[in-house]
């Protein structure tokens, strides 16, 4: 399974082969550079570490610096490591949107919009306590019941209740790649992806 | 969002139509292919609001069919257009006409453009 690192534009939407309306997002989907090459020999286990998006020499740490040197490439922001390449590329090469073509179903991993802390409603989907009538007045998205009264005494582990929402590594899956605009690298996916848009997504193939 | 605008002028082609705004009286050609057959229907009434931007356009229109009021919503640059002919220039004052809506007969009357 190959991937590539990039960057959610937005979405937009554009006609199909009959004619109707397919909802896609755009991605900027690298050039992603090769800086690490894991092998059998050396680590154990094939590997290869994608990085992607510029940033600034003054806000690299020595460590990092020193690693993106050994590749002979400019300090980037985002490292992620793919396993089960089909080939292993070369340390230092690029890995454009060409990786794709027109048809591919792939996963899509991203992290989704941070929602604070939300009652069980939204975060669960309970259907809340009831009716407005019939005594009730002020509890129409209370969660009701946590459980038993004397046995447990307490609240079992894992019960779904209020708390924060959001900000959660998401993969949706069997995703299809609609067009693919490799001079720009950007590629368009059928649907919608988590997260805001200029933020990472990661897209397996 | 430029890159958005990119992807959807590669992937859409841009073609020409007659401009036209609420209030105007429109016929869409429109294509509707049947089992491997393809024909044209015609979709005349009144445009109600054209909506969006870029290639992304819509605009809605409304007929009455059978004492039935029929809106219809189409994509500007829709492949299944096969043409758009104005048959009248209406004059109204805003660009969402939805009180259309409400009324009909003669009160539903829309004064034409002469130019």
């Amino acid at each position: 399974m190959s991937g590539i690192i990039g960057k959610k534009i937005g979405m937009t939407s554009i006609f199909g082969a009959d004619g109707k309306y397919i909802p896609c997002t755009v991605i900027e989907a690298g050039p992603c550079v090769v800086t690490q090459v894991k092998t059998t020999a050396t680590d154990g286990y094939n590997a290869v570490q994608l990085a992607f998006s510029d940033k600034k020499e003054k806000h690299t740490t020595k460590a990092a610096a020193g690693h993106f040197k050994k590749t002979g490439t400019t300090p980037k922001r985002k490292l992620i490591e793919f396993r089960y390449f089909p080939e292993l590329p070369a340390l230092g090469s690029e890995i454009k949107a060409d990786l794709f073509i027109e048809g591919d179903i792939v996963d899509v991993i991203g992290t989704s919009k941070g929602r604070g802390f939300q009652g069980v409603v939204k975060r669960h989907g309970f259907k809340g306590v009831g009716m407005q009538t019939h005594g009730q007045h002020n509890r129409l998205r209370a969660p009701g019941s946590r459980g038993a009264s004397s046995y447990p005494s307490r609240v079992w582990r894992g019960q779904r209740t209020a708390g924060h929402m959001g900000v959660d590594r998401v993969k949706i899956q069997n995703l299809e790649v609609v067009k693919v605009m490799a001079e720009q690298n950007l590629i368009l996916i059928k649907g919608a992806l988590p997260g805001h848009n200029g933020s990472y997504v990661i897209v397996e193939k | 969002m430029d890159l958005v605008k990119l992807a959807s002028e590669t992937a859409i082609e841009k073609r020409e139509h007659p401009s036209f705004k609420a209030g105007d009286t429109i016929t869409v050609y429109y294509k509707i292919i049947e089992g491997n057959k393809e024909r044209i229907q015609q979709y005349q009434g009144v445009v109600l609001q054209c909506k969006g931007s870029g290639l992304t356009q819509t605009f809605t229109v409304r007929k009455i069919s059978n004492g039935v009021g029929v809106e219809r919503i189409f994509p500007l640059y829709s492949p299944k257009i096969d043409k758009i002919v104005v048959d009248k220039r209406g004059i109204v004052r805003r660009a969402r006409i939805f009180y259309l809506r409400g009324i009909s007969g003669k009160k539903a009357r829309i004064e034409e453009r002469k130019s």
